[in-house]
């Protein structure tokens, strides 16, 4: 009998709802989930792009959406990872051989990767439930001297840029990307450079997940050619970003002054500590308060 | 009555969408890039055509086809703006002085369903406004219909009735149908025009569609339109214009068009004088493309004005 033919996938880019290869044709290899060597595209600063005018056609249907819908759809991202476990845990263990080894030796022990993607479960279901609930927190109902209700309400800030790390390359990733989508934003992501498959494997949960066109755009590539063009990209309204190189941070804080977008960078979050990483204030800085008066009748 | 020479050619679907499909796959980069967004912007006729229109708007447009963007000094005007006849009267005002012509689409467009004489005095008063230029369109039910000596017998009439101002004739190809019919139209029209004693280079232009119908504007049925204009040339010396509308939103499609356009008809056509582009989205994606090529920077959407 023949034997039977390796599949060896690329991972394509995530724009517009669809799997398009970088526009460049350049791809790097990457350790696959079963160690076996696949290729992921190497996004170019015209895919990144694409992905804007994506991010901004879709963004019209998302932050029009109600928040209960959002919420229902963040929820559904949960319900597709959850069926991708195996698939993104073995991706995750496969790209940290440091993993890899504890693995094969404690079989009664879940491996790393499985426990990241339980966790990265867990904060889409909770940035679900905060869908339509962050704004009875962050909003509030102003005391003013005079016949008028006056209200501040959050609304989304627009396209974000959401910069993944390099550890932690699914939870990280989701951890960034989760309040930036229940925000009512819609997101460009760059997934991490070193181990990207996870991010990638997610796109595609993202794609059975009723995810409308564009609300979620997810590269990857070398984040030191990419930063720049993020930076500069006047079409992008904030960037969410973690453990960003000191000169990379430089670098996009001096780009982003260009149009003024809202950069969030974060460091030294312990990823797996839930209750640091679960709060609706890290949807804060994606919203946009408005402040309206209202005559209050009578 | 029929131009008697005009005869039926048909067209391969199949290798026009392949032929056109190739003028996608031209690399243009850099000072090739930055010339050919300045030459379709200079052949844009910047167009309004909805009801919602008012003289605010238009003149609005008009400020926007003269100067396209405020920011860069070498970016060239439009070459005209392409209104409804009751626009063109305050388009011819705020126009006076530049070199960006005035078009108004006339004949009970984009139907062309009302009765000639209504059509024609719809064309005469655009005219009598000050109107350079006139798109008409033909009738598309009498052309299905096999009455083509009624569309050449309108066409020439609306061809008299503009008097001095330049005809551009509208197939609407999106209802032609088959690009066998558009070949067949545009050689009716082009036989009804070459009639005119006063035609000069670029007084008259054949024009794919209004813009109302889908699909508009496609590579394939223009460069079965631009292919008849090659051929009429060849037969009698005559350089008619072409403009594709509709469709057109990107800087890069027109740049797509700019290859078919010289490939096919060569440099003479690369003018204003011959070739226009009928849209609105695209001047600011060619705004942003040439910002891109000036300052190395994206663009946002509320970087370029609206109209």
């Amino acid at each position: 009998m023949t034997p039977r033919l390796d599949v060896n996938k690329t991972y394509k880019l995530y724009i517009g709802g669809k799997f398009p290869r970088s526009e460049s044709g350049r791809t790097f290899p990457v350790i696959g989930p079963a160690g076996q060597t696949v290729h992921a595209c190497a996004a170019s600063r015209k895919d990144l792009r694409d992905a804007v005018e994506a991010a901004r056609a879709g963004l019209t249907a998302w932050s029009g959406a109600t928040p209960y819908l959002r919420g229902q759809i963040l929820y559904r991202i949960a319900e597709m990872v959850e069926g991708k476990r195996r698939e993104l845990a073995d991706a995750i263990d496969a790209a940290s051989p440091a993993r890899r080894a504890p693995r094969a030796k404690a079989k009664t022990k879940p491996p790393a990767g499985d426990a990241e993607v339980r966790l990265a479960v867990d904060r889409l279901v909770h940035y679900a439930g905060w869908a339509d609930k962050f704004q009875q927190v962050l909003g509030c109902n102003n005391p003013v001297a005079g016949p008028y209700y006056n209200f501040t309400i959050p609304e989304p800030t627009g396209v974000v840029a959401v910069l993944a790390p390099d550890e932690a390359p699914l939870l990280a990733l989701i951890s960034l990307l989760a309040p930036v989508l229940a925000g009512g934003n819609t997101a460009v992501a760059l997934a991490s450079t070193r181990s990207p498959l996870p991010a990638l494997i997610f796109a595609e949960a993202c794609a059975t997940g009723d995810v409308p066109p564009g609300v979620v755009n997810i590269l990857s590539g070398d984040r030191a050619e990419l930063l720049k063009i993020f930076a500069a990209h006047r079409d992008i309204d904030a960037v969410h970003a973690a453990n960003l190189h000191s000169d990379h941070l430089a670098a996009l804080r001096a780009g982003a002054a260009e149009n003024l977008k809202r950069v969030t960078a974060r460091s030294g979050v312990e990823w797996s500590d839930a209750p640091a990483c679960h709060d609706p204030w890290w949807i804060e800085p994606f919203v946009e308060m408005k402040t309206v008066w209202h005559p209050a009748g009578a | 009555m029929i131009p008697l020479h005009v005869i039926q050619v048909t067209v391969n679907a199949v290798m026009a969408a392949e032929r056109a499909a190739s003028f996608t796959r031209r690399s243009i980069k850099a000072s090739a890039k930055r010339e050919g967004l300045r030459l379709a912007m200079s052949m844009l006729d910047l167009t309004t055509l909805e009801g919602k229109d008012s003289p605010d708007k238009a003149r609005a447009l008009c400020r926007k086809a003269v100067r396209p963007d405020p920011s860069i000094q070498d970016l060239p005007s439009a070459a005209a703006v392409c209104v409804y006849p009751s626009l063109v009267a305050v388009c011819v005002k705020e126009l006076a002085g530049t070199d960006v012509r005035v078009a108004s689409v006339a004949t009970g467009f984009p139907s062309g369903q009302y009765p000639l004489e209504v059509r024609l005095e719809d064309v005469r008063r655009a005219v009598g406004d000050g109107a350079d230029e006139i798109d008409m369109v033909i009738n598309r039910g009498a052309f299905l219909a096999g009455r083509l000596g009624q569309v050449a017998d309108e066409i020439r009439e609306t061809r008299r009735a503009c008097g001095k101002a330049h005809l551009k004739v509208i197939l609407e190809t999106g209802e032609l149908e088959t690009l066998d019919n558009a070949r067949h139209a545009s050689d009716l029209a082009l036989a009804v025009l070459a009639e005119f004693e006063d035609h000069e280079d670029g007084v008259d232009f054949i024009k794919t569609s209004t813009g109302k119908v889908q699909p508009a504007a496609t590579m394939p049925v223009t460069l079965v339109m631009l292919e008849a204009i090659r051929d009429h040339h060849a037969a009698t010396g005559r350089r008619v214009g072409m403009k594709p509308a509709g469709g057109i939103r990107t800087a890069k499609q027109a740049l797509h068009y700019l290859v078919m356009v010289k490939e096919t008809l060569g440099d003479a056509w690369l003018s204003p004088a011959l070739f226009r582009f009928g849209a609105s989205a695209l001047c600011n994606d060619i705004i942003r493309q040439y910002r891109w090529l000036a300052r190395g920077v994206y663009a946002a959407g509320y970087d370029v004005s609206e109209s």
